[in-house]
């Protein structure tokens, strides 16, 4: 697995990969394959975990920001030990588990959730040589342990036998099977264009730049921006975030699904949640943003992962900011938005994939025109189908008593 | 009165409910939403019926809040029952007092002068915008928000508790309102405050309307959500800014002109569609028109006394007969009716409470919608349980 020849420059970048085979190193050659195996395992347990513990605080210091309060601050240094704090807390509940309830099903749904939500991370490529399993169809892989999540949520709103985490668990299935297909759609251009499902060869179709600082990022392109719009909609509802939170909505069902959940099954579910809130955002990142690709020619010194890291930070903190803007939609709306505007702007924008990927060949005033047609293809349906989901709605202007 | 909307003649599209039993559809579901619910504002409770998550029947219980208020009026002396009818509705309490206060110099005939007039007309304007400010931000929680609106709103609430604090000793049970007057006359200073805060509350609106008004997940909540005929609204006694969200131009300021309020310049807003965005906009609108409000009041607030000579807090004994005190309060129509026997006490003390009354019609705004509008609808018409129980 060693390269030959380590520039010197691009130790750093190396330098995760040689930790592993240090370590393996000192066990007999036919253990190897196994303790590689399992130092990834760990790896990605641990960087997630503490990824998971520390988004939580950022996610409370972001939202006290932006309401107008300090946030955690009161355990460490800036609240730093906060998620630590939370942890010994979860774990020292009391676990509650109500009579009525189906304790296997009861128990089972927290652990299957976390478990699945973890699959997706053996195929996100993390960095240049960073990824888990290489996988020849590893978007369809993705995909399809992301729709188990859906079975686990389903559990434990059935298993609790509680009319508020039944209702929840209705809406979570109606939710993630209407959100699955354009989320499956957006990405399908990806394929098309790349011309594969393996993750690490996606992200090497789109290295490269022009001039040196435009990189070729399919989000640079007409198609890839819808797709990436649409793709980011789509993973804030599979990740049941705000302001697409029906399942767990407080302000209607208590906590959905988690009603009849304490101690740290709860936090099992949080953390499931993080885990799918990142594996999607990293996809998001591997399909649509470059991967690990540096955005400059100049700034590749910079380690790939970093890169990543950076991106992924990025969208969570989107998704972070997004919560605290949006109010909750309705049922309804909700499925309304993936089926009428969503499925039919993805449907579309296969048709402009498939026009770009004709046109590859045009130059010069051809260009043009292929930027032209494409932005049109992808800026004219969704003003249109944009105005029918919105109609009837419209700020309205007041009259006065006449006295 | 204006006449409704010819659209209100049609039924609210709440009441068209099909016959639930049918094979494709299945059992009904009953679910107890409350007391303890994050949503019911309070110790309320709504049994719904759902046919999937539409709620074919709503029952609401209340009653957990009950303190024995009247009782407890009808055997203390009328200034004991000042600062119990702060804790009515908890949020306005300045607006309760003056309720009280006009029931019973409307009694005794005490007459009140210019200059606590004017007072309680900033302190009624003050809480008005205090209680709009809150149910906004109650409102857009209840909406799926999380906290962001309700911790703007209670920002400037803070601002104002803080005047109410510096002026009466106490934040939410104010207690300022006597029989003939207030109780403290504001310094300048505090007169000052209100002057600032009035100055820059437009500011605050225009920056909350800004994030919300015209969001469309929140238009699309709320607009066509929980329509009220104006007759039905009419008919079941509704009052405040959920009856001129239906069209219906009533405000016991205009209607009544009690206080200084004839000799202020200001407008009333009225909604055409009765439904939840209607209600939500009325208020941010009547905020607006109570910065004017305070304007001119504090423009134009007369020196002098604040308490009429007449009125005496020991051995108060109004002559025999009743009188009947309402003004608008944010919530609607805050009246009390008194009957004095001659004794210290009264002998029947009865509160109207308007978020009660408001809430009475809320099966016939939730049926036909969901689960979640149900939550929606109960924030807009905006209750407090301190009142609706007392």
């Amino acid at each position: 697995m060693t390269p030959a020849a380590v520039p010197p420059d691009r130790w750093l970048e190396l330098a995760p990969l040689q930790l592993r085979d240090w370590v393996t190193g000192f066990l007999p050659a036919s253990l190897q394959w196994l303790a590689t195996g399992l130092i990834t395992i760990v790896a990605i347990l641990a960087v997630f975990g503490l990824l998971f513990a520390y988004l939580t605080l950022a996610e409370r210091k972001i939202l006290g920001r932006i309401q107008n309060r300090p946030g955690p601050n009161r355990t460490g240094w800036f609240g730093l030990l906060q998620p630590f704090a939370d942890g010994v807390k979860a774990l020292t509940k009391e676990d509650v588990v109500p009579r009525q309830a189906d304790p296997v099903l009861h128990y089972l749904a927290p652990v299957v959730l976390v478990a699945l939500s973890l699959l997706g991370f053996a195929v996100i490529p993390f960095g240049r040589h960073l990824v888990a399993v290489e996988l020849d169809a590893a978007v369809l892989y993705f995909f399809a342990a992301g729709a188990a999540t859906e079975l686990a949520i389903f559990m434990a709103g059935w298993a609790s036998r509680n009319k508020y985490a039944l209702l929840a668990a209705m809406r979570a299935l109606a939710q993630l099977i209407s959100y699955e297909l354009p989320l499956l759609l957006a990405f399908v251009p990806v394929v098309m264009l790349a011309g594969t499902l393996s993750t690490t060869a996606i992200v090497a179709a789109q290295g490269g730049w022009t001039l040196g600082v435009l990189p070729h990022w399919f989000v640079l392109t007409p198609w890839g921006f819808a797709g990436f719009v649409i793709f980011m909609i789509a993973a804030l509802a599979e990740s049941n975030r705000s302001p697409f939170d029906l399942p767990e909505a407080e302000s209607e069902l208590i906590a959905g699904h988690l009603t009849e959940y304490s101690g740290f099954k709860y936090a099992l579910f949080f953390m499931a949640e993080y885990f799918g809130m990142c594996a999607l955002c990293g996809m998001a990142v591997t399909l649509f943003l470059g991967g690990w690709q540096a955005p400059c020619a100049a700034l590749e010194c910079i380690p790939s992962y970093a890169w990543f890291g950076a991106k992924l930070l990025t969208l969570l903190l989107g998704f972070i900011w997004i919560r605290a803007t949006l109010p909750r939609l309705r049922m309804d709306q909700l499925t309304r938005l993936a089926w009428k505007f969503l499925v039919p702007l993805a449907l579309i924008n296969l048709g402009t994939a498939a026009f770009w990927s004709l046109t590859a060949g045009w130059t010069g005033g051809l260009q043009l025109v292929r930027w032209a047609v494409a932005l049109a293809l992808v800026a004219g349906p969704f003003v249109l189908l944009g105005r029918r989901l919105s109609r009837g709605v419209a700020p309205r202007v007041y009259r006065y008593a006449s006295s | 009165m204006s006449a409704p909307d010819s659209s209100f003649l049609a039924p609210p599209a709440g009441s068209q409910v099909r016959a639930v039993h049918d094979e494709f559809h299945g059992d009904l579901l009953e679910v107890s939403m409350g007391p303890h619910h994050p949503s019911t504002h309070g110790v309320f409770r709504m049994i719904v019926t759902l046919d999937g998550e539409t709620i074919v029947k709503l029952k609401p219980v209340f009653g957990y809040l009950h303190r024995n208020h009247e009782k407890l009026g009808e055997n203390t002396s009328y200034l004991a029952s000042m600062p119990y009818t702060d804790r009515l509705d908890y949020l306005n309490s300045m607006t309760n007092n003056w309720a009280y206060a006009l029931a019973v110099e409307r009694l005794a005939g005490l007459a009140v002068p210019a200059r606590a007039e004017y007072l309680r007309v900033i302190l009624a304007e003050l809480t008005r915008l205090l209680n709009h400010s809150c149910l906004a931000g109650f409102l857009l929680q209840d909406c799926g928000c999380s906290g962001t609106p309700l911790m703007y709103a209670f920002r400037e609430r803070e601002k104002i508790l803080d005047l109410f604090e510096s002026l009466s000793g106490s934040r939410m049970m104010c207690n300022f309102q006597r029989f003939g007057g207030c109780r403290v006359d504001p310094s300048a200073d505090w007169l000052a405050g209100v002057q600032q805060l009035t100055d820059g509350y437009g500011a605050f609106l225009d920056e909350f309307e800004a994030l919300l008004t015209g969001n469309e997940i929140f238009m699309a909540r709320t607009q066509g959500v929980g329509r009220l005929a104006a007759p039905l609204a009419i008919s079941a006694g509704v009052t405040g800014p959920v009856l001129r969200a239906s069209g219906v131009a009533h405000d016991l300021r205009k209607v009544d002109g009690y206080g200084a309020y004839p000799q202020f310049d200001f407008r009333v807003p009225l909604g055409d569609h009765g439904d939840t965005y209607d209600r939500y906009m009325v208020r941010i609108l009547e905020m607006r028109e109570s910065i004017q409000i305070l304007r001119q009041a504090l423009a134009r607030l007369p020196d002098g006394p604040i308490m009429d000579p007449k009125a005496k807090l020991r051995g108060f004994r109004p002559k025999a007969g009743e009188a009947y005190g309402r003004i608008e309060g944010p919530k609607g129509e805050i009246g009390f009716y008194l009957i004095s026997d001659g004794s210290p006490n009264p002998y029947r003390y009865r509160v109207r409470p308007p978020s009660f009354i408001n809430l009475t019609i809320l099966e016939d705004l939730c049926l036909g919608h969901t689960v979640a509008d149900a939550v929606i609808i109960l924030g807009s018409v905006d209750i407090v349980l301190g009142e609706v129980d007392r």
